[in-house]
């Protein structure tokens, strides 16, 4: 007997959808066995991790605000996927973003008001789109990696940001730390419900649906679906596979600069040596789970908001390293990527056939 | 021609080598193969004949070992066997000639042969083992020459010795002449016979009906996974093997009307030349052809001459030097990309169906709105998709040209070979286009479809298009092309009158008259690759 993996006729649509559903369940289960061998209570752990913070009224507001970022990024992502562009660098541009709009008030601190929080908000975009036009030209050009370049990028940006915000725009007022000047309510987003839900949710509405209506309806978003299926029928129809490479680099790299400097101009209000924990990796994720749909990344991105929110509340509340949630993360992008070879692929027993008999007699 | 291939051939009266009893291959629910019953005598040469789609793939995979049948049971020489894998097949004593070669294009004869056979360590004795295999069976080959400087009729020649090293009682052939000029299989034929004369039995499967009748003793034909009549070929016509295979009789094309000889010239290439775009491909050289409306112009030619590389320019997928190399309807195109050709009133249909003509993980509505986004038919809004129109579009295509389809709007890679190509060429003829490339039309299409697809080209060209049709069934450009150019290593030979010329001519010249070897990658060139992996 031996079990082998046989294509299918035509992709299941039924595990298209069920695949992420799986894939939850499977890490859930995975992380009770692990709770479980180490010793630690698994319901109780699961309960912290999944459903404590969902309890509260400001866990729930804590929820949405790290989820802006995430789901910003994964929109953007989307794009890139689906055609075929894999832009693992989302973290990079992100922090392009965050120094692009944080000159502003850190270079003229006087400034105030919503046209310098207009002029911040679009410097983020175009910083992050900037650092995302590196590895897209050196892809079209010399034809470079850009998985490489991408991941390779980020590390730049990042050290580059952590200098800045220990040398140059260190604040002189600031007693050594490693941070910029704080910035002034009218350096920031404005709060427009609760008590730190600011303008970003809007943005990450707005992104949403104008995603889903550039990739289900617009002439764009077809050539990027053709382009990333496949390039030879994309260029067969006259569309330009360089072109798209540009255009998905700039989309994701702008949305990753909007998040980017909507954390700087939100719930941080400063620059710091870092500015996110990992939302661009994360993000990663987060468009695959959501299927690369705008709606399913809504639900995915509040999935793996959720997952860091747990991630802080295990640790205070049972002491767990807060490397967890980068392992359950990681555990969920396997799954997901595990249960998506079922979409195109099924398992099959295959038993020694009954010519057996045959062959004896 | 060889006597020995005029003989008259009757079957063997011996006992059977291979019988298999009621074999029947389920995938899922479809039944591939449905109680085949097929009995091979030693030293006869067995026709499996049958349509795209009858079953004659599964059935040989079951003989060779890939495939396990859901039921029955295959008897080698009376006794029952299993055949659980191909190295067991070639244990039994049945080799396999596939369609598409498994060799290695850096490597010498004698080192892609030692590759298969595992016993033979030293190369020197088998080399020598090689030559005596070859000239036994009038397979020249030195075995030291390297596969990528060999022509598709000696790398043929390796496979088929390679086969023979082991020594086969039976040996199956998979389309083998497909890939051969007509001399080369004449060749072959001699080769077959001197097989079949030790006893060594042959399955041949091929789509040419002359040829079958030439060569084959006995023919089991397929339809649907059932067996649906087995006869002497030499009893039969070419038309009522053709209409056994189909169920119904074949369409006869009709193209009475010749075409006007003084129409205009609606696509004119002057000086094309183009270096290739990677090291396997063909340079273009100074190609010069023009077709001019209500006329068909075939290209013939072996596979990776340049057809694909000729395509590209034609299309516009790789642009001329200069504008006036390409000339669409009095308008130099040369400079343009293919979204402005099409404007122009060009349409073209390229040789891969899945991921060039079409996108298969995509709806058929999508698929209509690859080519046709910018030709008129207001598909597109303020960049915004009209969907209804482009399903209205799919179904008129559907209809017309009779698609057959699982669902209202199925994904493209969903439907059989014959009904997406139908659906792809209906896609640009249901343009009226003044100017169209198709490259291989009927390339793997059943009869029925095939008959279809041609005479809609006919009907194109008569209603006043320029119709230029690229490909390597030499039966194909004589019944539908009135006139015929060869591409050979990237030239083009002058075109002339179809019927001025014999098949034997077609040959030498696609030989690169009488040049015996072609470089470049012929054997693994596109044309192959796009049919590679077709379950």
């Amino acid at each position: 007997m031996r079990i082998v993996l046989e294509k299918r006729q035509t992709p299941s649509r039924s595990l298209q959808y069920l695949s992420p559903v799986v894939a939850i369940l499977l890490s859930l289960v995975t992380f009770f066995v692990i709770f479980l061998l180490a010793g630690i209570d698994p319901v109780r752990a699961l309960y912290i991790y999944f459903v404590e913070p969902l309890t509260a009224l400001w866990s729930i507001e804590d929820l949405l605000v790290k989820a802006v970022p995430i789901i910003l990024i994964a929109i953007g992502l989307s794009f890139c996927y689906q055609s075929a562009v894999w832009n693992i660098g989302a973290e990079g541009q992100l922090a392009a973003g965050a120094l692009a709009g944080a000159a502003i008030p850190i270079l003229f601190p006087t400034l105030q008001g919503p046209a310098v929080i207009t002029a911040m908000i679009l410097m983020g975009i175009a910083g992050g789109m900037a650092y995302a036009a590196i590895p897209a030209i050196l892809k079209i050009r010399f034809n470079a990696n850009e998985t490489l370049t991408t991941l390779m990028l980020v590390y730049v940006a990042n050290l580059f940001l952590d200098y800045m915000a220990r040398g140059p725009w260190r604040d002189p007022a600031g007693f050594n730390f490693p941070n910029s000047r704080p910035f002034d309510e009218g350096q920031m987003l404005p709060v427009i419900a609760g008590e730190s839900i600011r303008l970003s949710i809007v943005f990450v509405l707005v992104a949403v649906v104008v995603a889903w209506f550039m990739t289900a309806k617009t002439m764009t978003g077809f050539k990027i679906r053709v382009l990333g299926q496949s390039p030879r029928a994309g260029s067969f129809g006259g569309f330009s596979r360089n072109k798209m490479v540009m255009l998905t680099f700039l989309i994701s790299g702008g949305l990753a600069g909007l998040a980017g400097i909507c954390e700087v101009m939100g719930p941080i209000g400063l620059l710091r040596t870092s500015v996110s924990p990992g939302y661009g990796f994360t993000a990663i994720i987060v468009a695959f789970l959501g299927r690369l749909h705008p709606f399913g990344i809504l639900v995915a991105g509040l999935l793996l908001a959720l997952s860091y929110m747990g991630g802080e509340g295990a640790q205070v509340a049972i002491g767990l390293s807060d490397q967890t949630t980068q392992v359950f993360q990681g555990m969920l992008l396997f799954y997901v990527l595990a249960c998506d070879s079922f979409i195109y692929y099924r398992l099959r027993i295959v038993r020694q056939p009954a010519l057996d008999a045959a062959t004896v007699r | 021609m060889e006597p020995a291939i005029a003989a008259r051939r009757t079957r063997p009266q011996s006992g059977a080598l291979v019988e298999a009893i009621g074999i029947t291959k389920l995938f899922g629910s479809f039944k591939a193969n449905d109680a085949i019953d097929l009995t091979i005598r030693p030293g006869e040469i067995h026709a499996l004949l049958g349509e795209n789609g009858a079953g004659k793939s599964t059935l040989v995979k079951i003989l060779y070992g890939s495939l396990q049948p859901t039921e029955g049971e295959i008897r080698w020489k009376g006794q029952p066997v299993r055949i659980p894998s191909p190295s067991a097949a070639r244990k039994l004593g049945i080799g396999m000639v596939f369609q598409h070669f498994s060799l290695f294009d850096a490597l010498t004869v004698t080192e892609n042969i030692a590759l298969a056979l595992a016993d033979r360590t030293n190369l020197a004795a088998l080399a020598r083992e090689i030559e005596e295999v070859s000239r036994e069976f009038g397979l020249p080959l030195n075995p030291a020459s390297r596969i990528v400087d060999l022509s598709v009729g000696e790398r043929q020649r390796v496979e088929i010795v390679r086969c023979l090293l082991q020594d086969p009682e039976l040996l199956i052939m998979d389309e083998p002449t497909s890939v051969l000029t007509p001399q080369e299989a004449d060749d072959l034929f001699v080769t077959l016979d001197r097989l079949t004369a030790r006893g060594c039995a042959v399955l041949y499967i091929s789509h040419r009906l002359e040829e079958v009748k030439q060569i084959c003793h006995h023919a089991t034909i397929l339809r649907l996974g059932k067996v649906v009549a087995e006869c002497d070929p030499q009893q039969e016509t070419a038309a009522q093997l053709a209409s056994l295979m189909v169920g119904a009789d074949v369409h006869v094309l009709s193209a009475d009307t010749p075409p006007p000889s003084t129409m205009r010239t609606r696509l004119k290439v002057q000086g094309l030349s183009m270096p290739e775009p990677h090291p396997f491909a063909v340079a273009l050289k100074d190609i010069s052809l023009d077709v001019r409306a209500g006329e068909i112009v075939g290209i013939a030619g072996i596979a990776g001459n340049g057809q694909g590389e000729l395509f590209d320019a034609l299309s516009g997928e790789r642009l001329a030097a200069r504008e006036d190399v390409v000339t669409i309807d009095g308008k130099p195109a040369g400079r343009f990309g293919v979204t402005r050709r099409r404007r122009m009133g060009a349409a073209f249909v390229p040789e891969e169906r899945n991921g060039h003509g079409a996108v298969p993980r995509l709806r058929l509505s999508d698929n209509v709105l690859l080519t046709r986004h910018a030709t008129g038919d207001q598909l597109i809004r303020i960049g915004v998709i009209d969907f209804s129109g482009m399903r209205t579009l799919a179904e008129r295509i559907g209809r017309s040209f009779d698609v057959r389809k699982s669902a209202v709007d199925p994904e493209a890679g969903s439907l059989s070979g014959g009904n997406l190509q139908k659906f792809i060429v209906g896609r640009e003829i249901d343009r009226q286009p003044s100017v169209l490339v198709v490259s291989q039309p009927t390339w793997g299409v059943d009869a029925g479809a095939a008959a279809v697809i041609r005479q809609s080209l006919i009907d194109l060209a008569r209603s006043g298009s320029a119709v230029l049709v690229i490909s390597q069934d030499l039966d194909e450009i004589f019944e539908i092309a009135d006139r015929v150019a060869v591409i050979s290593r990237g030239h083009l030979t002058e075109p002339v009158p179809t019927r001025s010329l014999t098949r034997e001519e077609i040959g030498l010249m696609m030989a690169g008259l009488g040049e015996g070897k072609k470089k470049g990658r012929a054997a693994m060139g596109q044309g192959e690759a796009a049919h590679a992996h077709r379950p």
